[in-house]
């Protein structure tokens, strides 16, 4: 998993309550035995006029204007403002893989479904909850200038502004941990690679059939 | 000190580490592949950049997508018409290529579906942490192993960790004494006990199936019954290691030789819980009354003996136990008090991990031997489970008896079970099925789930309706 440690990125506005798992990756791209290549598909149906399936060339494909991350001034955008209940539905963890495939490592918004929450964290990809009336801010100042950058710092928990004060925001002391080390739950695990090594060892002197036996 | 479970001797035998959190680093001494829930494991292994821990820990081999009819397994892997299945079967031949991970092909003749294939070729022993990207992995318990299902990112942890991260669970035995009654096979016994636990019986426990039923029964018997452990409610189920267990593991492929023989047997000769072992939960039932068993509903709970009538739901006093025998008799098309035998069968499915061992098909084929499929079936299918256990069924002649009385002789996989093939049951119809789940549209939209022991489900394919096979027996 990439570290994450000081994102500088454009925001990009994602203006509508409750967005679900579907409308973030809509299940017809599920049949995939990937989990990368997702991006093109991020909020297909709202990104998109004609109905999507999956394996078709996106760049031909009619887009819709009035969306906002098919405006050119939100081109590469890596944080994503949203409103709340983020991600309800489905515990897919396509969702949170189309986001980063996109370019997104960070979400604004005052809530989240729970299990997308924990999912984005596993896949390198920093949910922050803050006050509706911060978050409504945010939208004003980033749809009132062209190329709207924020700089968020986890290691300061702040996020930094060109326009306004500094934002303070709370996040899971363990979760900070693993993302500013770039460590998912293998990660972390393999931190105690000595320790498996070590039972590892014993383990095959006292079972030494269960080793090597299928090559 | 109460002395311990066979499930307390698994656990600290594989613990790597307590952590502080309560949960725990257990290390896994085989994982099973095939090809649905792998391809994500692999492609963040390769996103990541990381090798696998030991290859030499996994097996892999698909089953749940390929098709069994002959002509189209013919061509292999590119035979295969539907193009996700097909995708998803050859993914997995090239990740095992990559990663240097041994793999039974399409047609390979140790193919079969990963929970048959195991224990028949060895590479699941007693004493062993078993894991596949599939809930009824439980069934290897069988062999007093410590056994579970995982998901896909559990998949790639433990390809790349040899470790699980686990809670440990509670002690449940579930003791079966007496002798079952002829005609009465080990998925009555296990039907049984879900219908007096229900599904929700085995939460949060590792069940230990002990009792006289369990020392009598064979090793296929044992795994046909710790296969359900899942819909029991459990994660794991497991046997103690007795004689049947070591005389099962004898000469198979994988299993230890020479001097490693007698090291394993000794150990092995240990696992087994302590007189003195406590459980956190203990169950009792009676062999000897149990009955053939069918379930008339839409859950693995809603199950009777085959003399029994369908329930009322005016006769259930919890409104939501009520509610839910009207919701299922609803979906099945059943009115409550009709006789379970006037029920009739469309279609009978006789395979999947729970029933397609060679003692089923033999249990099957003596019901079938002889006789006709009743005119009103429009199908039965038989599906081995492996190519092994294809090819000794054929050796003796079963395949011969069951095409003789109308039945259809396939290629291994998982089938009808779930239908993600081409193996499915048309809206509506029912079906005499030796699986392991009923739900609602689990064989084909609209699809009506009986599960049966293979004995009753080839009865039922005869008479064209469930029938008690202890009748057919003495006929
Ligand atoms: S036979 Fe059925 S239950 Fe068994 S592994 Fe295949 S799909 Fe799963």
């Amino acid at each position: 998993m990439e570290k994450f440690t000081v994102l500088q990125g454009i925001a990009a506005p994602m203006d509508r309550a409750n967005v679900d798992t579907d409308m973030i990756i809509p299940k017809q791209f599920l049949k995939s035995i990937k989990r990368t290549g997702f991006g093109v598909n991020l909020f297909d149906e709202l990104r998109y006029l004609d109905e999507g399936y999956p394996g078709q060339d996106c760049s031909v494909r009619p887009i819709n204007e009035d969306f906002a991350l098919n405006k050119p001034r939100y081109n590469g955008a890596s944080i994503l403002l949203a409103r709340e209940n983020f991600g309800c539905g489905s515990s897919r963890e396509h969702a949170p893989w189309a986001l980063v495939d996109y370019g997104f490592r960070a979400i604004l918004a005052p809530s989240y479904a729970d299990i997308f929450f924990n999912n984005s964290f596993k896949n390198g990809l920093l949910p922050i909850v803050l006050e509706e009336n911060i978050v409504d801010d945010l939208f004003k100042s980033t749809e009132a200038n062209d190329g709207y950058q924020l700089t968020i710092d986890l290691d300061a928990q702040l996020i930094k502004r060109p326009d306004g004060d500094d934002i303070p925001f709370d996040v899971d002391p363990f979760r900070k941990h693993c993302l500013l080390n770039g460590l998912d739950d293998i990660g972390l695990t393999l931190q105690d690679a000595d320790a498996i090594r070590e039972f590892e060892g014993g383990w095959k002197q006292q079972c030494p059939w269960l080793f090597g036996a299928i090559k | 000190m109460a002395g311990k479970t066979l499930y307390d001797k698994l656990w600290d035998a594989h613990l790597v580490k307590q952590r502080d959190d309560g949960t725990a680093l257990i290390y896994i001494d085989r994982q099973l592949l095939h090809e649905v829930t792998s391809p994500q494991a692999f492609e963040g292994l390769r996103l990541a950049n990381r090798q696998p821990w030991r290859v030499d820990a996994n097996l892999a081999t698909p089953d749940h997508n390929v098709p069994t009819t002959s002509a189209e397994r013919l061509a292999g892997v590119d035979g295969i018409e539907d193009e996700t299945s097909r995708i998803q079967v050859k993914t997995l031949d090239e990740n095992c290529d990559e990663f240097g991970i041994v793999e039974h092909g399409i047609n390979d003749p140790g193919q079969g579906i990963v929970h048959v294939v195991g224990p028949e070729q060895g590479a699941t022993l007693p004493g062993m942490t078993v894991v596949c990207g599939d809930s009824h992995t439980s069934t290897h318990g069988a062999l007093g192993a410590l056994a579970h299902g995982i998901g896909t990112s559990e998949v790639e942890h433990v390809l790349a960790t040899q470790c699980l991260i686990q809670r440990k669970m509670k002690n449940m035995l579930v003791r079966v004494d007496g002798t079952l009654g002829a005609g009465v096979t080990p998925k009555d016994v296990v039907l049984a006990i879900i219908g007096k636990i229900g599904t929700a019986g085995g939460n949060g426990c590792a069940i230990e199936f002990g009792g006289q039923v369990f020392r009598d029964m064979s090793m296929e018997g044992r795994l046909t019954v710790c296969n359900m452990s899942i819909e029991a409610g459990a994660r794991a189920g497991m046997v103690a290691v007795d004689d049947t267990t070591i005389e099962y593991v004898k000469g198979r492929e994988y299993a230890p030789k020479g001097d490693d023989w007698g090291k394993a047997v000794a150990y092995w000769n240990t696992l087994h819980s302590d007189a003195d072992a406590e459980f956190d939960i203990v169950v009792e039932l009676d062999g000897t009354d149990i009955k053939p068993q069918v379930s008339w509903g839409t859950s693995p709970e809603m199950v009777l003996p085959v003399d029994a009538t369908v329930p009322n739901p005016a006769d259930e006093s919890d409104p939501v136990k009520s509610n839910g025998i009207s919701r299922a008799l609803e979906y099945m098309g059943l009115e409550a008090g009709q006789d379970i035998s006037s029920i009739p069968v469309d279609r009978v499915f006789i395979g999947s991990c729970t029933n397609s061992r060679l003692e089923d098909l033999r249990e099957a084929a003596a019901v079938a031997k002889g006789r006709k499929v009743a005119d009103s079936v429009k199908q039965v299918l038989i599906v081995p489970g492996s190519q092994a256990v294809k090819a000794k069924a054929e050796a003796e002649g079963l395949d011969k008896v069951f095409t003789d009385a109308g039945m259809e002789w396939r290629e291994p996989g998982c089938s009808m079970c779930l239908a993600m093939n081409a193996d499915k049951l048309g809206n509506g119809e029912h079906c005499a099925s030796t699986s392991n789940r009923n739900f609602e549209g689990r064989q084909g939209f609209g699809g009506r789930t009986h599960l049966v022991s293979p004995a009753m489900a080839a009865a039922a394919a005869i008479a064209g309706h469930f029938t008690d096979v202890r009748q057919m027996m003495e006929a």
